[in-house]
Order: structure tokens, then C-alpha cells, then sequence
């Protein structure tokens, strides 16, 4: 009798890049539905825009580059990159600006360094560092969260806003956004302001600012279950989270009127997100256990940087990309010691001999 | 035996699998009728193959040497039945590729008649040289799956003591169970032979590893060094865990230690040995049988009844599945070893070796078709399981990239190919494929290096003989033409001076041959 040969191991895949990318999708669910709650229709709008705009500009160049466009699309990894994006961007945005930084994302970012896999950089982030830089006036736009007793848009107005930049008649651009916490610190501050002043307006919360906070805590929710499901390691998040809460801490404890809280930092922007699900993508960051600590702490370190020193109010797009770049390097030097081969544990053990 | 638990080891990684070990455990081991025809391979284990010692037509009794240990990693064949060899050809051997090798046939008669015995004598009072010189001829192998000689695991020389025979009984791989259902029936044997093994190797003590997942082994282990009242010998039952049976990441489990990469256990103290294999030793040095059969697992859902078969070395693949009632609807692929570790048989019509532990026939839906890979994403889930502690990631984009001097700074040769980075891998990459690629293209450039450097000393010996060559006869024309101007002066006769110069022509000539005596043109 014949039979066909396979290369061992023969047992079933117990895992595939298309659940990988689900599960983390799922885990981002509490975080949209926070930001929708707080910042309303314009978050889902922005959602949808970027997702398309990223699964259509997938299959275009999947097409150009004549590579299978239906099997790679149902990897799932375009509509991730979509929903990051998104995520990132003003709830206020025109249309056009998800549009434009998912294609960045995807055409350049991604397709032309060859696909999933071989990006050195992460496409999301990619795409928000063109918008940011490009368009600093639209990038601003964040609406404000409710329960401030500000007017937010429904759906339907959200759409009109969005698609043909047409609002209600009763009401201005002006009068529906709010400067994000960590803009108001940084613009308050330098016109001289007391920190203890500038926080205890109601836009501040409890320590992370009114939305925002629940915001990072639906992210922090959604990564702890990436971690208990083994689907990222917790190595970068808490490099990310630890090395941006003692840097914090230490310039906090020297002047408290002049540096905000670290719980502030961790729950007053991106860095949750960030933290658990951008900084974790695993294709650009470091890949060694000693190197995804070092990672994540370049990265906390390198938001707090910026954020307290930098020309822009959140630094973690900037800072994911800096250390993308520092990703094979690091790799390089902290290659973990091999089963059998002399290191620190085999001295140990040759002593108890 | 120490009641208190003895504290134990983890390796790095590893996976919990699917054991699907009910499926053949029950049981016992069956006997099953001697087959018509079998097929010996010469090379059976790594090492060098064996050299024939019959000829065509001849017959031969069971248990008699047919073909004998040919350099040092080599051991002899015997014929598993007596009988008549009808040829000594190229036949299809149990190998991936499906890869056809020299082997002595022999056709059985039916009677099982025996060759006088040489091997058996009290074992434990035989000089532990002897003892291994015995082990040789018995053709003993390691019968968990690599099949390295066994003789030279016994002699691991003055320089290394050994504090530890470890009997690996741990069994790891999914649906094998050949070890558990031998440590259930044959425990006696396997105490009474890790006593030889312990004798041959002087060493003190002698501990049995068994996976928790097989109690009963563990217990009748157990009851067999009690009812035997042997000193030093303990069961210890290990966490199941794949690859704990592995060599090294059992000595790790048991002992703490980790054998040196480029090492051997023995440098740790610490000799491992199957428990198939403690029962050919018994069976070689107390009953005179060397290794001519061997408990075999066929199993998976493709075979009618599954099980343990105790089988001649050299029965057809086809014989045994049909001893075992056949192949059944669903049968699909064929694997020698389990599906972790095993590979892939495109033919049945190949026999069984000494080191053959498991034919798993698995039927469509148990093991499924391998789907196409995507591009590794990084993830490193691949790192989380590894249990050399290796970056399977990066060996895979220098295997990807043939990158070889690249892949061996990231250890590929201590890969011992269990399988866990494949199997966990999102992107459905046939890893260790492609390491075993880079291996092979590795020792194929370093055969092709070694044999560049050889031609190219002889080709500077070569010009270096024939520049040689060109002085010499440039000074033996001088010296003539010397010779010729210059006889009366010195009052030489010419005579004499031609002879002389006659007889210098002749050294000259040898001088120029001598060297060239190694010269391979």
C-alpha cells in the first residue's frame, strides 16, 4: 500500500495567525466600546473607514504583487492594523484622514517591505506618525467625552461631519471638542501653570482624565486577557508600563507641581493601548525574552520623553517606532543562553558537583 | 527505596499532547506468526553499516551472525529465524525519502531453529570489557529510537565516572506505548538487566524515569525491585510532559544538571538506556539470544486492532499491520515513530528494524493534512516551547535565507528536532523541515570543503614535484656536461665517470619516486 509523506510533527495546528489576530481583536473590544461611549459615533465611523480602507489597499497590492489575495486577507492582520489606526485618531477626523493614513499604512508600511512578516516598522503607527506630521490642525479634533455637559454628534450627524464635513446648524467644530488631558497639561504648563491647579478641573477625572481613564482601563482589561491567553508576553507591556510609571515617579517625587502623577501617564493617553497592543505587535518588536523587557522599557521611556519634553503631547507612535528600529539590534544582543552551553546556570551547577 | 519524593527538575518549554496511548496500552504484547520473508538491512542505526557474512543460497539459524560490526560505531546482524538467504540486494529501507539500501534476504523455513549460544555466561560476574564485547555481538542497539550502539554507551572511559544509570522509561512521544506495556510485563527483566548495565558501567546506582501518565509501569517496576530485593535501583515517576524522554531533558528533569551542548551524558555522571534495551542485555547475556525481535506499537485509528507486537527484526511493515487485523477504511499515512518525531512511509513493503519503536497508521481525520504556511509573524511562540532553549525564529529565517554560518551562531546543530516550535507555530511553518535542510547542507559543505582542501594539497604537491623534477634534471645535465669537460684533469676515467653518473640518475630517480609513492594523479 502507498501513502503520502509529510515532515513531522504530524499532529493537528493547535493555533493560526487568523485566530491570533481574532483574539486580539476580542480583547479590543472593551477598549472601543469605552471609546465609543465616551467619545461617541466618530470612533466607530473612524473604525470602519480605516478597516476598509486597509483590507481594500491588502487586496490591491496583494493583486499588484501577485501574491493569493483571498487566503492572505483571511489572515486577518489589515483589518488589525484598520482598527489600531483608527483607534489612534481624533473621533473628529474628515474621512479622508483614516483613509489616508491606512493606505500609508498598508502600501508602504507593509506591502512594499513584502508583506506580513517582513515590516520593520509597525504599519499603524506608521500611518499615524504621516497624519500627525502632515495634518497637525484635523489630528487635534478630539471630541469631547461626555459627561462633561458638552454636545456630542449622533450617528447620523457623525456621518454628515465625516464623509461631507457638514455639521447641525446649531453648532461649531469649537464647540464640540475638548483638548486631550495630556495637551492641557503639556499647553497649561508651559504658560507656567501649577500642576495641582490644571488637574483639578473636572476634565482630569480621577487621575487620568474624565473618559480616559476608563478608556486605558478597558485596554489594560483586554491585554491582561492577551496575556492569560499566551497570545502576547507580557514582557513588553510591563517593560513598556513599568519603565514609563519609575521614570514618572522619579521626576514626579522631585517637583510634583511640575511633572503630573505616574498614574497619570499610564491612564491619561495611549499608553494602555500602546502597552498591550501596538508596542506587542510581534512582527516588529523584539523577539527574545531579555530583549521584549528592554523593548518595552525603550518605549516607556521614550513616551516620557516626549510627552514631557517633546514638541507633541503623546509620544507612544513615536516611541513603538524608534524602538522598531532598535528591535534587531536588541535581539542580537540578548540571544538567551542555550540548553547544555556554558553560562551564568552552568557554573552554578558545575559547583555543586 | 527512599519514601520521601525526590525533588525534581523543569526543563524550558515542552508541551502537554494528546497522549492517545489507550488506544494500544491494553492488551499485553502479542506474538505473531513468523513471517515467510526477511529483510535485513546492513545499516540499521547510526554508525557504519555492517558487513555481510553469507552468501546467497546459504543457510542460516536463528540468532546466528550474518553480518559483522564494521569500524567502531557499528554492531553485527542476526538472522531473526533460520532459513535460506536468497539475496544480498538493494531494498527499500525504512528512511523519509524512501531510499533503497543493501540487504540480506532470507527466506524462512518454518522451524525457528536456533544457532549455538556464545553470548550467555553470569553476566555479573564477567570482566565489564567482556561484558560490552558481549553487548556488541548480541547487535544491541538502543531501542528507543536512535539506535546508537550500546556498547560504546557502556565504555564511557576512566575519565568519567558514572554515578547514574538512568533507565528512560519516560515514554514521552503520543500513541507509543511499546516501553509501558514492556515495564508492565517484562519489569523482572528490565531490573535484572539494568543490574548488567549498572555492572558494566560501575555504577552505583540505578534510577527508572516513568512519566506519571503510566501508573501501572511505575508500580510494577516497583513491585519487581521489591520482589527482587535489589539494592540502589529506584522508580522515579516524572511529570508528563513532551519531550521528557528526550536524553538531555530527562537527565535535566532528574538530576538538575544540563549535558554540555557539544557533550555527552556520561559528562554529567549519567548513563541513559532504554528499557527494550535492558531486556536485549538480559536476554543476550542470560539466555544467549542477541537482538533478533523487538516489542513494536502499531496503533492510530488506520489498523483494525491495535497494539504491542513483539516482532522479528526484518518483518515487512505490510506483515505486521496484517497480523494486526489490517488496515482499516480511514487508513490514510503510514509513520514509523510517533507524530511528534516519526517519519512519513510512502510504501509498507519496507521491514522493520531494531530501531523501529511504533508504526502509527493514522486514519484521515487524526492527523490532517499539513495546511500551507503563512509568513512567520514573530511571535515567538516557537521560544516559549523550546526545549534547547534555542530562538527557532531566527534559525528559521537563516535556514529561509541560507544563511549557514548565520544559523550555527544561533546553535541549529543543538536542535534535537522534537517538534514543539512547529506544532505551536500560528503560521503553520514546517520548522524543523527546514532545519533539518540546513543541517544537511551544512555537513554537505563541509564534505565538500574537506574534499577541496585534499585536492588542493595534492595539486601544490603536485607542481611542487614537478618544479622538484626540473632542478633535478637540470643538475644532473650540468654535472654530465661536467663530467664530459673535465675527465683528464682529474685523471677519472670516463668510463668509470659515465657508470657513476649512470648509478646517480638511478638514486636521483628514486629520490623523485619515492614522494611521489603518495600521489594520487
Amino acid at each position: 500500500m502507498q501513502f503520502p509523506t509529510f515532515s513531522s510533527p504530524h499532529l493537528p495546528a493547535t493555533s493560526s495567525v487568523a485566530r491570533v489576530m481574532r483574539e486580539v481583536l476580542l480583547a479590543l473590544l472593551p477598549g472601543i466600546a469605552g471609546a465609543w461611549w465616551f467619545f461617541g459615533w466618530g470612533v466607530i465611523v473612524n473604525i470602519v473607514l480605516a478597516t476598509l480602507a486597509c483590507v481594500l489597499a491588502e487586496a490591491a497590492m496583494l493583486a499588484a504583487r501577485g501574491r493569493p489575495v483571498v487566503v492572505t486577507l483571511a489572515d486577518g492582520s489589515a483589518v488589525l492594523t484598520g482598527v489600531l489606526l483608527a483607534l489612534a485618531l481624533p473621533p473628529l477626523a474628515p474621512a479622508w484622514l483614516p483613509v489616508v493614513g491606512a493606505l500609508f499604512a498598508i502600501v508602504v508600511a507593509k506591502q512594499l517591505y513584502g508583506g506580513l512578516g517582513y515590516n520593520p516598522f509597525n504599519p499603524a503607527m506608521v500611518g499615524y506618525v504621516v497624519l500627525l506630521i502632515s495634518f497637525p490642525r484635523e489630528m487635534t479634533q478630539w471630541s469631547a467625552p461626555s459627561g462633561l455637559g458638552i454636545a456630542q454628534l449622533g450617528l447620523a450627524d457623525s456621518l454628515a461631519w465625516s464623509l461631507r464635513g457638514v455639521l447641525p446648524a446649531d453648532t461649531t467644530l469649537d464647540a464640540l471638542t475638548l483638548a486631550t488631558p495630556l495637551d492641557s497639561v503639556k499647553t497649561a504648563l508651559g504658560i507656567g501653570e501649577m500642576l495641582r491647579e490644571i488637574v483639578a478641573a473636572p476634565k482630569f477625572g480621577a487621575y487620568g482624565g474624565h473618559g480616559w481613564e476608563w478608556i486605558n482601563f478597558a485596554y489594560l482589561l483586554g491585554g491582561l486577557y492577551l496575556i492569560q491567553r499566551r497570545l502576547i508576553d507580557w514582557r513588553i507591556p510591563v517593560g513598556m508600563l513599568g519603565a514609563l510609571f519609575a521614570i514618572a515617579l522619579v521626576f514626579h517625587g522631585s517637583d510634583t507641581d511640575s511633572y503630573p502623577a505616574p498614574l497619570f501617564h499610564l491612564f491619561g493617553g495611549a499608553a494602555m493601548l500602546g502597552a498591550f497592543f501596538i508596542a506587542t505587535d510581534p512582527v516588529t518588536a523584539s523577539t527574545t525574552p531579555r530583549g521584549r523587557l528592554l523593548f518595552g522599557a525603550g518605549i516607556g521611556l521614550i513616551v516620557y520623553v516626549i510627552r514631557t519634553w517633546g514638541g507633541y503631547p503623546d509620544g507612544v507612535a513615536f516611541a513603538v517606532l524608534l524602538m522598531n528600529m532598535a528591535a534587531p539590534t536588541l535581539d542580537h544582543y540578548t540571544k538567551p543562553r542555550v540548553f547544555g552551553q556554558s553560562g551564568k546556570r552552568d557554573n552554578q551547577q558545575s559547583g555543586d558537583q | 527505596m527512599t519514601t520521601t519524593p525526590r525533588h525534581l527538575h523543569r526543563f524550558h518549554g515542552g508541551l502537554h499532547l494528546p497522549a492517545n496511548k489507550a488506544l494500544s496500552n491494553g492488551g499485553g504484547v502479542r506474538s505473531m506468526p513468523l513471517p515467510k520473508q526477511l529483510i535485513l538491512p546492513l545499516a540499521q542505526h547510526i554508525g557504519e553499516p555492517a558487513e555481510a557474512l553469507v552468501k546467497p543460497g546459504e543457510r542460516v539459524l536463528k540468532g546466528q551472525m550474518i553480518a559483522r560490526a564494521h569500524g567502531y560505531v557499528s554492531v553485527p546482524i542476526h538472522a531473526s529465524s533460520s532459513g535460506t538467504v536468497i539475496e544480498i540486494a538493494e531494498h527499500a529501507v525504512p528512511h523519509p525519502s524512501g531510499l533503497r539500501a543493501p540487504c540480506i534476504v532470507i527466506d524462512t523455513d518454518g522451524k525457528d531453529e536456533a544457532a549455538p549460544d556464545t553470548l550467555s555466561g553470569d553476566p555479573l560476574q564477567l570482566d565489564p570489557n567482556e561484558l560490552r564485547n558481549r553487548v556488541r555481538n548480541a547487535g544491541i542497539v538502543g531501542l528507543g529510537g536512535a539506535g546508537f550502539p550500546s556498547f560504546i554507551k557502556l565504555n564511557p572511559g576512566p575519565n568519567r565516572p558514572i554515578h547514574t544509570l538512568l533507565i528512560n522509561g519516560a515514554e514521552c512521544e503520543p500513541y507509543i506505548t511499546c516501553d509501558d506495556v514492556l515495564m508492565r510485563e517484562h519489569a523482572a527483566d528490565i531490573v535484572a538487566g539494568a543490574r548488567i548495565l549498572m555492572h558494566a558501567l560501575n555504577a552505583p546506582e540505578c534510577l527508572i524515569a516513568i512519566e506519571d501518565n503510566k501508573p501501572e509501569a511505575a508500580v510494577a517496576m516497583r513491585t519487581a525491585i521489591t520482589t527482587t530485593s535489589t539494592a540502589n535501583m529506584e522508580v522515579v515517576v516524572v511529570p508528563t510532559i513532551y519531550p521528557t524522554g528526550g536524553e538531555r531533558q530527562l537527565i535535566k528533569v532528574i538530576t538538575g544538571r544540563e549535558v554540555p551542548s557539544q557533550g555527552l551524558p556520561a559528562d554529567v555522571g549519567v548513563v541513559c538506556h532504554n528499557p527494550g534495551t535492558a531486556v536485549a542485555v538480559q536476554r543476550a547475556l542470560t539466555r544467549g539470544e542477541p537482538l533478533i525481535s523487538r516489542i513494536l506499537t502499531v496503533t492510530g485509528q488506520g489498523v483494525a486492532r491495535p497494539g504491542n507486537v513483539d516482532v522479528r527484526i526484518g518483518t515487512l511493515m505490510a506483515d505486521v499491520v496484517a497480523a494486526c487485523g489490517g488496515y482499516t477504511e480511514q487508513a490514510r499515512q503510514l509513520l514509523m515513530g510517533g507524530p511528534m518525531m516519526g517519519f512519513a512511509m510512502s510504501s509498507d513493503e519496507v521491514p522493520i528494524v531494531k530501531t523501529s519503536n511504533c508504526l502509527l497508521v493514522a486514519a484521515r481525520d487524526e492527523l490532517p493534512l499539513p495546511q500551507a504556511p503563512l509568513p512567520c509573524i514573530r511571535c515567538g511562540a516557537c521560544v516559549e516551547v523550546c526545549p534547547a532553549e534555542l530562538l527557532p525564529q531566527q534559525l528559521y529565517w537563516y535556514a529561509h535565507t541560507r544563511d549557514f554560518d548565520k544559523i550555527q551562531d544561533y546553535s541549529l546543530f543543538d536542535c534535537i528536532e522534537c517538534g514543539c516550535c512547529a506544532q505551536v507555530c500560528p503560521s503553520h511553518i514546517p520548522l524543523v523541515q527546514h532545519y533539518r535542510f540546513a543541517k544537511t547542507e551544512i555537513w554537505n559543505q563541509e564534505r565538500e570543503r574537506e574534499k577541496a582542501d585534499l585536492a588542493r594539497q595534492r595539486h601544490e604537491f603536485r607542481l611542487s614535484r614537478i618544479e622538484r623534477e626540473k632542478d633535478e634534471r637540470a643538475e644532473r645535465l650540468k654535472q654530465k656536461q661536467k663530467a664530459l669537460q673535465t675527465p683528464a684533469e682529474e685523471g677519472i676515467d670516463p668510463k668509470k665517470a659515465a657508470i657513476q653518473a649512470a648509478l646517480e640518475r638511478t638514486k636521483a630517480k628514486k629520490a623523485a619516486a619515492t614522494p611521489a609513492a603518495g600521489d594520487d594523479i
